[in-house]
């Protein structure tokens, strides 16, 4: 990469909260690889997938009022680290291709919502723009010998034809760019399998069922640990592991990271920046593995 | 195995609004499964997504809308990625709990219940407030200890704030919702 790219930043209401670790290492890490964020001025919130689940119109409304900030911010992209934004982002645009859903949307807002804002998330640009060959020459503390099981969650790249990034079936991208930062990356073949979404509060078996499954293969395949992209992921696997464990009769103490807090420490990044301490399953041991930065690329 | 005898109970205008508003053609589908074959929540459906297909293309309204697999759906994707016919299952999957909400059915209450309380939030303060949502949730559906093993996990982390983030634009997000429940009367 050779100049400093800037895009407008979205962060996302879990970003303010639960995730507050996944926006700061987020944040660090594009700066240190020279993606300009520029916040989007009073952004407000997506509507998640609970607006989706009562209406398509008011989904891509709430969407579009902060599209809207964008243009006229004067910024022609849009990038944010949580997938359930990007979803819905990325769906509203995707919809209001047709002319007579986009009269709909337009109703409910103040102005008329821009058509011309490409969306993508922060893995996404840090892959495409900056890529692994350029992250590889940054590393100055490697995750040699660290066996991560990488678990991309089930909105990023699906479905194809809205998110246009990755392979829907078995995304790389970020596997790439763990093996980059000197990780062993197990073979993981539940990447973009649902992790129980936000039925952690009303319908909790169902988490305890189906994170519990992405954890008994983590173990199965040597993890030492899991990294995610996506806030509610992290909260079901990481915050739900006791719970999961009760559940399972297990007794797992998988850390689980945001790629972006791995990714960071090998830029040799403050680990106090990287949020470390808000993990709730205990990630020292496997921070203890890492090695300090080395000499010759300091 | 259930029969059901679709030239009594067939609703075409169940069938159409069905189609209009999810803008698919429910009739492409040949039940292959390969929907039901990649959907996680299958465990936990009382009705698989491929069933669901075919009860809709046989207009049974009534057995579809009172099912409960169309709440526990989490809107994964999977079924749409894996349609060989390219219908996009889970938009449709969605577009029944619209319906399901119209028409008052209610066969999950309490993820009914979180869904309203995280949109009330959001009308109210522009941002989701995720300490409001946990106490309002709770309100409603008398779930006090739902999570309160958790707390101890979370609070210590400074990671939930007591007060919304309110932000200036809150009234330009309380108009989308006034005007969208406008449209609805
Ligand atoms: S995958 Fe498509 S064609 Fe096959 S059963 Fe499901 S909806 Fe029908
Ligand atoms: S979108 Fe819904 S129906 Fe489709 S696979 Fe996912 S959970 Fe199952």
């Amino acid at each position: 990469m050779s100049e400093a790219r800037t895009y407008g930043y979205y962060p996302g209401c879990s970003g303010m909260g639960t995730s507050m670790e996944y926006e700061r290492s987020t944040r660090a890490v594009c700066e240190a690889l020279g993606i300009k964020l520029v916040e989007l001025e009073d952004w407000s919130c997506c509507g998640s997938t609970p607006a989706h689940t009562v209406d398509h119109v008011l989904s891509a409304a709430l969407s579009g009022r902060n599209l809207s900030i964008a243009e006229s911010m004067g910024l022609d992209t849009v990038i944010t680290p949580c997938p359930s934004c990007l979803t819905n982002l990325k769906t509203a645009t995707h919809r209001m291709e047709n002319p007579e859903f986009r009269s709909k949307v337009d109703k409910l807002l103040d102005k008329p919502a821009p058509g011309g804002v490409a969306v993508k998330s922060v893995l996404q640009v840090i892959f495409e723009d900056v890529g692994p060959d350029a992250i590889r020459e940054k590393v100055v503390r490697p995750l040699d010998g660290l066996a991560l099981a990488p678990y991309y969650g089930c909105l990023m790249n699906r479905p194809p034809e809205v998110m246009q990034f990755d392979d829907p079936e078995n995304p790389t991208s970020m596997d790439e760019i763990l093996k980059a930062l000197g990780a062993d990356v197990v073979p993981y073949g539940l990447k973009v399998e649902c992790c129980g979404a936000s039925h952690g509060i009303a319908q909790k078996d169902v988490v305890t069922t189906l994170s519990g499954r992405l954890l008994d293969l983590a173990y199965a395949e040597h993890a030492v640990a899991m990294v995610t992209a996506c806030p509610l992921c992290q909260m079901n696997l990481d915050l739900r592991q006791g719970q999961i464990n009760s559940a399972n009769k297990t007794n797992y103490k998988m850390p689980i990271f945001y790629y972006t807090q791995l990714l960071g420490i090998a830029l040799g990044l403050p680990e106090k920046e990287l949020g470390f301490d808000k993990l709730a399953v205990n990630p020292a041991p496997v921070l203890k593995a890492i090695q300090e930065p080395s000499h010759a690329a300091s | 195995m259930e029969v059901i005898n679709i030239t009594k109970s067939y609703d075409p205008d169940f069938v159409a609004e069905v189609e209009a508003e999810s803008e698919q053609n429910v009739r492409l589908c040949y039940q292959c499964g390969n929907c039901t074959a990649g959907c996680p929540y299958t465990f936990a459906y009382d009705i698989p997504v491929s069933q669901i297909m075919r009860l809709v293309q046989a207009g049974q309204k009534e057995k579809v809308l009172s099912c409960r697999s169309i709440w526990i759906c989490a809107t994964c994707e999977s079924c749409t990625t894996r349609c060989p016919n390219d219908i996009d299952v889970a938009r449709l999957m969605d577009v029944l709990r619209h319906m399901a909400r119209r028409y008052n059915y209610n066969a999950v209450p309490t993820v009914r219940t979180f869904v309203d309380s995280f949109l009330n939030s959001v009308e109210k303060h522009g941002r989701v407030f995720e300490m409001g949502l946990m106490a309002a949730y709770m309100t409603k559906t008398g779930r006090f200890w739902t999570d309160t093993d958790l707390s101890p996990k979370v609070l210590p982390k400074g990671k939930l704030s007591f007060k919304p983030h309110r932000i200036q634009g809150r009234d330009e997000v309380a108009k989308i919702f006034e005007r969208y429940k406008e449209q609805q009367r």
